[in-house]
């Protein structure tokens, strides 16, 4: 895609190093690189805290705070600040962007906690807590963004802090954004992904200098776009009973405007799971939809992933991820207990949508 | 000091509530830098518009093809002028973070200097693929940064039809589940692909990871071609210090409904002490004077449930290695798809092994780049070609683990089955 220009640089030009992934060793907090591979078991004190214990007999604790991800370099030196004062100078991000500091005494664990805490950092994310929001770029950063990412996840936390700094939940509650439909924010057990509900809006102009038209043909999954010649140009159709709006051609497209700023919505999908514990992983399946994309704070969005939350919270049992408690309780009762609507758009009709429909008398009244 | 701010009404209230503010930090950044303050005006625009202004284009640095996302500025003025003039190119290198995300402060402070200087000053740990993302250069700066980050051991990631960065868990690092070194292996394989990586010309996509048991932190299921996903073949270990515990701690409703009622195959139990069996495939421990545990090990799908819920009064067994899974992709084209198994146990441990596991991820690439349609990722191509071609590609044997049933239609052309049984017989004969 990006075939790289090489920046218009004279004569000495620099040969990159291909040296790749780095190794982690020199990286490691000296407890980790002495105990690698002989950690015997690990509990939480606290939550936002992690205790680990090693057959060696040696003792950790990672103490876990949330961040922007989206970090500028005064945060990053204030971290490092932290780190060099009570971490030995050395930190570990998590999947979620969440910080991790590695103490071997335990009286270091609490003045930490304390520091980070006093400079805005909240301490949690552990165990059955709402962790940190997997997000994506948004119009901070991407190509095709329908909404931004950062914005929502600020908002999204502050409204779910407590939850992060506690572990009050049945078992641990993953979110994730995704700011168009390819979904870069991935499966959670609630997702909020932008769900665009009418047609690209052509520039005819533009197609044919931009696009290569065969290539966008053939990228839409339900074969709706054809060439075309308009006003003398070669350019493309849609055929707007077929297309289902996923947005699919834009990017390879631009010409193909798919976001809008009223009928790009927002929807919300529940019950993605990726680790193997008791059943197997997961897909997430939408819930609700039509929500609107309500820059600067998502009212909303929050509202609705905050009733889902606490409907959980009070309903599921023990260890119970979102999946495991909607497959007891069934989605009839899930949909009566959120008040969220049940419409026909729920219903699948993509492919090897049979497999997710009702094939017998198991219902609960 | 840098220029006047433009007024960002909306992006003023994403500094409220008690969550660490993205805006803020920006706002930090903006009193030194002309270039933030600019990119807080098209934020601004984006904000009351909903409404992306950035496009791609193609930026690069000397000698490598991607790694490095192009970001022009499309809010233009009408006689063609960048509006935000001082961001009009916002450019994010894309670099390989070590296995498992640790760094020295060193380190840190040494990315925050050199973004300083030829950047924004806004880095993001970490992007969705894994990268550390530093974000914001001109189309002049981005060599320079590079060649300072370069110099001090980093790499570029990928990006566009291409080997992508790699993630692998904390693993043995710091946690008692891991079944295998995952940064040992994440390296082996990915520091194998740099040509892929850095000279993207792939149909699509290709993406690796590493998660060091079935609890699969790095998700790996559903977003690797290739998931490497830690597991182990005997019996579940046991301690029956930390048993006690546990159960003095928990007692045994806990023990009857958070554990025995959720083993997904029912196959562990809880029992008189008495009455417990003892055998080859038998896991035991008494978590009192009077009651037990009795593991069937040939039953167990080695979920991970009961041993996070118990760590280290149950753990992984020791005969460790992984499962391998081809296939995971999100949304797009066809749907999400679940990696689907195509090794079910492979031994990690020695140099010998890993590099078995680094030849089967090249052969699997090589059919990858033969057979994929454009803009095809691995999963779609599985389901267009059927499983079992791929398999046979790559040469490896048929397995029941790979299903969740056998087929459940007659539609299959089946006058091979004689030979197929022959050389499964042959096989069986000379092992
Ligand atoms: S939005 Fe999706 S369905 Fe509609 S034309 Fe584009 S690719 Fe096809
Ligand atoms: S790890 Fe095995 S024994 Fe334990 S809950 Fe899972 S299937 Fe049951």
């Amino acid at each position: 895609m990006n075939q790289a220009v090489q920046a218009a640089a004279p004569a000495a030009k620099r040969k990159p190093k291909e040296t790749g992934v780095p190794d982690n060793k020199k990286f490691l907090h000296p407890s980790l690189e002495k105990n690698y591979g002989n950690w015997k078991y690990h509990d939480r004190p606290r939550p936002g805290v992690l205790h680990h214990v090693s057959h060696s007999g040696d003792q950790v604790w990672s103490v876990r705070a949330g961040t922007q991800r989206q970090m500028d370099i005064y945060t990053i030196r204030k971290l490092c600040d932290i780190a060099d004062t009570f971490a030995e100078g050395r930190v570990r991000f998590t999947i979620r962007s969440n910080i991790e500091f590695i103490v071997s005494d335990e009286s270091k664990v609490a003045p930490l906690i304390a520091e980070l805490e006093s400079n805005g950092f909240p301490v949690g994310g552990t165990g059955n807590s709402v962790t940190m929001i997997a997000h994506t770029q948004g119009w901070l950063h991407c190509d095709i963004p329908g909404t931004d990412a950062s914005g929502v996840v600020k908002a999204l936390m502050d409204e779910l802090y407590d939850e992060f700094r506690r572990e009050e939940m049945p078992n641990r509650v993953h979110l994730s954004t995704s700011c168009c439909e390819i979904n870069c924010g991935g499966q959670a057990d609630i997702a909020i992904i932008v769900q665009h509900t009418k047609p690209p809006v052509i520039n005819h102009d533009l197609v044919a200098n931009v696009c290569e038209r065969p290539t966008v043909v053939a990228r839409c999954p339900v074969a709706a776009i054809r060439p075309a010649m308009v006003n003398g140009k070669p350019s493309l159709e849609i055929d707007e009973s077929k297309c289902m709006c996923c947005g699919a051609c834009y990017p390879p497209c631009p010409p193909m405007q798919i976001n809008d700023p009223e009928n790009s919505k927002l929807a919300i999908w529940v019950g993605g799971k990726n680790s193997n514990a008791r059943g197997k992983p997961t897909f997430m399946k939408m819930v609700a939809s039509g929500l609107p994309n309500n820059a600067p704070r998502w009212p909303e969005v929050a509202d609705a992933v905050k009733n889902i939350i606490s409907v959980y919270k009070e309903d599921a049992r023990p260890w119970e991820r979102m999946a495991d408690w909607i497959d007891r309780i069934g989605w009839p009762r899930f949909f009566e207990k959120t008040g969220l609507p049940f419409t026909k758009y729920l219903i699948d009709d993509w492919r090897g949508s049979r497999a997710n429909l009702n094939a017998s008398t198991h219902i609960r009244f | 000091m840098a220029k006047q701010m433009h007024d960002t009404p909306n992006l003023d209230q994403l500094e409220d509530g008690p969550w660490p503010s993205f805006v803020t930090g920006l706002k930090e950044l903006a009193k030194d830098k002309d270039y933030v303050v600019d990119l807080l005006g098209q934020l601004e625009e984006s904000y009351k518009t909903r409404k992306g202004y950035w496009k791609g284009g193609t930026v690069g640095v000397f000698g490598y093809g991607g790694g490095v996302i192009p970001r022009f500025t499309e809010l233009k003025n009408e006689d063609g002028t960048p509006k935000f003039k001082d961001a009009a190119e916002f450019h994010t290198l894309r670099i390989m973070p070590p296995a498992g995300m640790h760094y020295d402060t060193a380190t840190l402070r040494q990315f925050c200097d050199i973004w300083d200087r030829h950047g924004s000053g806004l880095i993001a740990f970490h992007g969705q693929s894994g990268d550390i993302m530093f974000q914001g250069a001109t189309t002049e700066n981005v060599q320079k940064a590079f060649d300072e980050l370069n110099e001090m051991g980093f790499d570029l990631g990928g990006a566009g039809p291409a080997v992508r960065t790699s993630m692998s868990c904390v693993g043995a690092a710091r946690c008692e589940q891991s079944c295998y070194d995952e940064a040992k292996t994440h390296r082996a394989v990915i520091n194998t692909f740099l040509d892929d990586i850095h000279r993207p010309s792939l149909p699509y996509k290709f993406k690796f990871k590493f998660s060091g048991c079935p609890n699969d932190c790095m998700n790996s299921v559903q977003r690797a071609d290739m998931a490497v996903i830690g597991t182990w073949r005997d019996n579940i270990r046991t301690d029956e210090a930390l048993a006690k515990t546990w159960f003095a701690k928990h007692g045994m409703d806990e023990l009857v409904n958070d554990i025995v009622a959720r083993c997904p195959t029912k196959t562990f139990q809880v029992k008189e002490l008495k009455k417990i069996k003892t055998g080859e495939h038998i896991s035991t421990v008494a978590v009192s004077d009077t009651h037990g545990i009795e593991i069937n090990n040939q039953d167990c799908v080695r979920c991970m449930h009961c041993i996070n819920v118990m760590t280290g009064a149950l753990a992984p067994g020791q005969d460790k290695g992984a499962t391998i899974l081809v296939g995971g992709k999100s949304h797009l084209k066809i749907g999400g798809l679940m990696g689907t198994v195509v090794i079910p146990f492979i031994k990690l441990d020695t140099d010998e092994n890993l590099e078995k596991l680094v030849d089967f991820a090249q052969r699997t690439i090589d059919f990858f780049a033969e057979n994929a349609l454009e803009h095809e990722r691995t999963g779609e191509m599985i389901e267009r070609i059927g499983l079992a071609n791929f398999l046979d590609a790559m040469e490896l044997d048929v397995d029941p683990a790979m299903v969740n049933s056998p087929r459940m239609n007659p539609y299959v052309r089946t006058d091979g089955w004689d030979d197929e049984v022959a050389k499964i017989n042959a096989k069986k004969q000379a092992a």
